[in-house]
């Protein structure tokens, strides 16, 4: 939330003391007009008040409603509605409190289109105003937005090799390893090989935000053959990615953690072979869904869900980098766990912006 | 001497059999991929020694231990157990930390060998002991139920009533045995959960509906589910501070 332009004491200070210099030159000026004392202030305060009443609403209307492409025509015609509204307002009420006197009347009649000018202007800079503070702010907090997204998805890469996924991951896989080198030492060195080829791509991704689903994909398959090595044919894995959905654009990182939860979901949840799907449908060009199925128990699922790490960073990551928190669902049916991501697709043009 | 491997990874029990190769004297009687052959295993055939992972399917080493009455000596061979490594460092006979070489599994072993053997099964009920209260609360109670393994969330728990050398676990599904002290399901549940109101009764505080005064200084408390529950005067006290009356 932006704090709004009347957010604390000096902004009514500077605003009050700027409209009673203003009612004093008007004040001065119609005595100038040779208006009696009493009629010049009643003038003035009537008029003033209504035009800083104005002024008032525009600001906070802005605060919840801020104009985007037509900005300039809206402060136009918002300025024009206004300043005439003001001017109805002005003349029924003096014309009715002075009905008696001509000379007032008259200097009224007179007065209207430099007071019209006057409450065009006056709206129109506070409304300007108002536009540019609260442009400024919505772009602080982009921006903010921004640089946080980017420090979050900097921590979840030291965390997924402090932690999450580490130490279990790369001591059992070293223990295969080692039991692969006694027996099958070719295999063993693919494995090793597999290993360094996937901690290279977590540590080298630091730089561009996204990638194509291809490449992530490529990043997971190494995963996926380690963890076959380590659990045999207990885990299997089907991945259906079609054409449009490998060339669109993920934040890199992203799918692992959640593969990497379904799959412990899956293996630490029954004892039967795991098959862990994972499908990514491109059909709309502005969405990419991938749709991750995992086996687990209901009977006993609660008692494992402490372990969600994954899901939760992932969640908070969406919504640092796209400010939506829809852009994950999970649900459950009968044996299977589903979760649903979503990834907003951008053209170019915006991509490079 | 009878030997047992737990593990749920094929690679992981394949390097301990390789190294066992040194040991003619030690015969290998059977290779288990989870918990639940594990505790059959172990009944079956009595074993010496069991090589034991921690993290595995449905029921972890530690849950596994629980279910058997007369624990064997027990080697810990895991990855990656932060929590339990002092307690291993205090009670367990050995652990190795995986991957681990052949000298440091010879060296387990020779341990293992040299420790008495009625050593060897106090230090297993030790370790569990230590486990059960410094590992971090437990939403699940693992039991065996007519030669069943149940898995109960705690959530899913009515109360705790106590039985001579048992504890009654009391579920909408029926009721459960398990052969441990009221104390253990204290330390072992969440406390802003469950509550010791007597002696015999500890109580899932979701389920009070009411707390009415019960003969003089005593309460009963009163479950959603129509059960009611004596409360002594200290169990009255923890209740109110529990439910912050």
């Amino acid at each position: 939330m932006v704090a709004p332009i009347t957010k604390g004491r000096s902004f009514y200070l500077a605003f009050i003391t700027w409209w009673l210099v203003w009612t004093i030159i008007h004040i001065w000026v119609l005595r100038e007009y040779e208006i009696s004392l009493v009629q010049s202030v009643a003038d003035a305060f009537t008029s003033n008040f209504l035009l800083a009443c104005f002024c008032l609403l525009v600001v906070n209307n802005m605060k919840y409603y801020l104009p985007r492409n037509e900005r300039y025509w809206y402060i136009l015609i918002i300025s024009l509605v206004l300043s005439s509204l003001y001017l109805f307002l002005v003349r029924t009420i003096l014309k009715f409190w002075f009905k008696e006197d001509d000379i007032y009347l008259n200097l009224l009649r007179q007065s209207f289109y430099i007071r019209y000018v006057t409450g065009f202007l006056m709206i129109g800079c506070m409304s300007m105003i108002s536009l540019l503070w609260y442009t400024l702010l919505e772009q602080q907090e982009n921006e903010q937005r921004k640089e946080e997204a980017e420090k979050i998805s900097k921590d979840a890469e030291l965390l997924k090799l402090r932690q999450q996924l580490q130490p279990h991951f790369l001591f059992n896989s070293l223990n295969s390893i080692s039991a692969l080198a006694g027996t099958q030492p070719e295999k063993a060195r693919h494995m090793i090989q597999q290993l360094s080829d996937f901690l290279r791509g977590t540590l080298k991704k630091e730089e561009h935000q996204q990638v194509s689903l291809q490449e992530e994909i490529h990043h997971l398959q190494l995963y996926l053959d380690i963890e076959k090595v380590r659990f045999g044919h207990r885990l299997q894995t089907n991945l259906e990615i079609d054409e449009q959905a490998a060339n669109m654009q993920i934040p890199v990182l992203l799918l692992q953690p959640v593969v990497e939860n379904a799959i412990k979901f899956g293996l630490y949840d029954t004892t039967e072979e795991v098959l862990i799907s994972i499908k990514a449908d491109g059909s709309k060009s502005d969405m990419l869904e991938i749709t991750i199925k995992n086996p687990y128990d209901p009977a006993t699922t609660i008692a494992t869900q402490g372990t969600g790490f994954g899901l939760a960073s992932i969640t908070r990551r969406l919504y640092l980098l796209y400010a939506r928190q829809d852009l994950i669902r999970t649900s459950k049916t009968d044996k299977l766990f589903t979760t649903n991501i979503f990834i907003p697709q951008f053209n170019h043009e915006t991509n490079h912006h | 001497m009878k030997l047992i491997i737990i593990d749920d990874e094929p690679l992981a029990r394949s390097i301990v059999k390789e190294y066992l190769q040194a040991y003619p004297d030690i015969e290998l009687v059977q290779e288990c991929r989870d918990g639940f052959e594990g505790v059959k295993a172990i009944q079956q055939h009595q074993p010496d020694l069991v090589i034991l992972d921690i993290q595995m399917p449905k029921i972890n080493g530690f849950e596994m231990l629980e279910l058997i009455e007369n624990p064997p000596a027990v080697i810990f061979a895991t990855a990656f157990e932060e929590f339990a490594i002092k307690a291993f460092e205090a009670h367990a006979i050995d652990y190795l930390l995986k991957p681990f070489s052949k000298e440091r599994f010879i060296k387990a072993i020779d341990k293992w060998r040299s420790t008495e053997k009625q050593l060897q099964h106090s230090r297993t009920s030790e370790l569990l002991d230590t486990i059960s209260t410094t590992l971090q609360q437990q939403n699940r109670i693992v039991l065996k139920d007519n030669g069943k393994i149940k898995i109960i969330p705690t959530a899913q728990v009515q109360y705790f009533e106590a039985a001579d050398d048992y504890v009654k676990i009391h579920t909408a599904d029926g009721v459960f045995l398990k052969n441990k002290t009221m104390q253990f399901f204290e330390q072992k549940m969440d406390p802003l959960q469950f509550i010791r109101i007597h002696r015999s009764y500890m109580v899932n505080v979701h389920l009070i509906s009411r707390i009415d005064p019960y003969e003089k200084e005593g309460h009963l408390a009163i479950l959603s589910i129509g059960i009611r529950l004596p409360v002594s005067k200290s169990g009255y006290t923890r209740l109110k501070m529990a439910l912050g009356i």
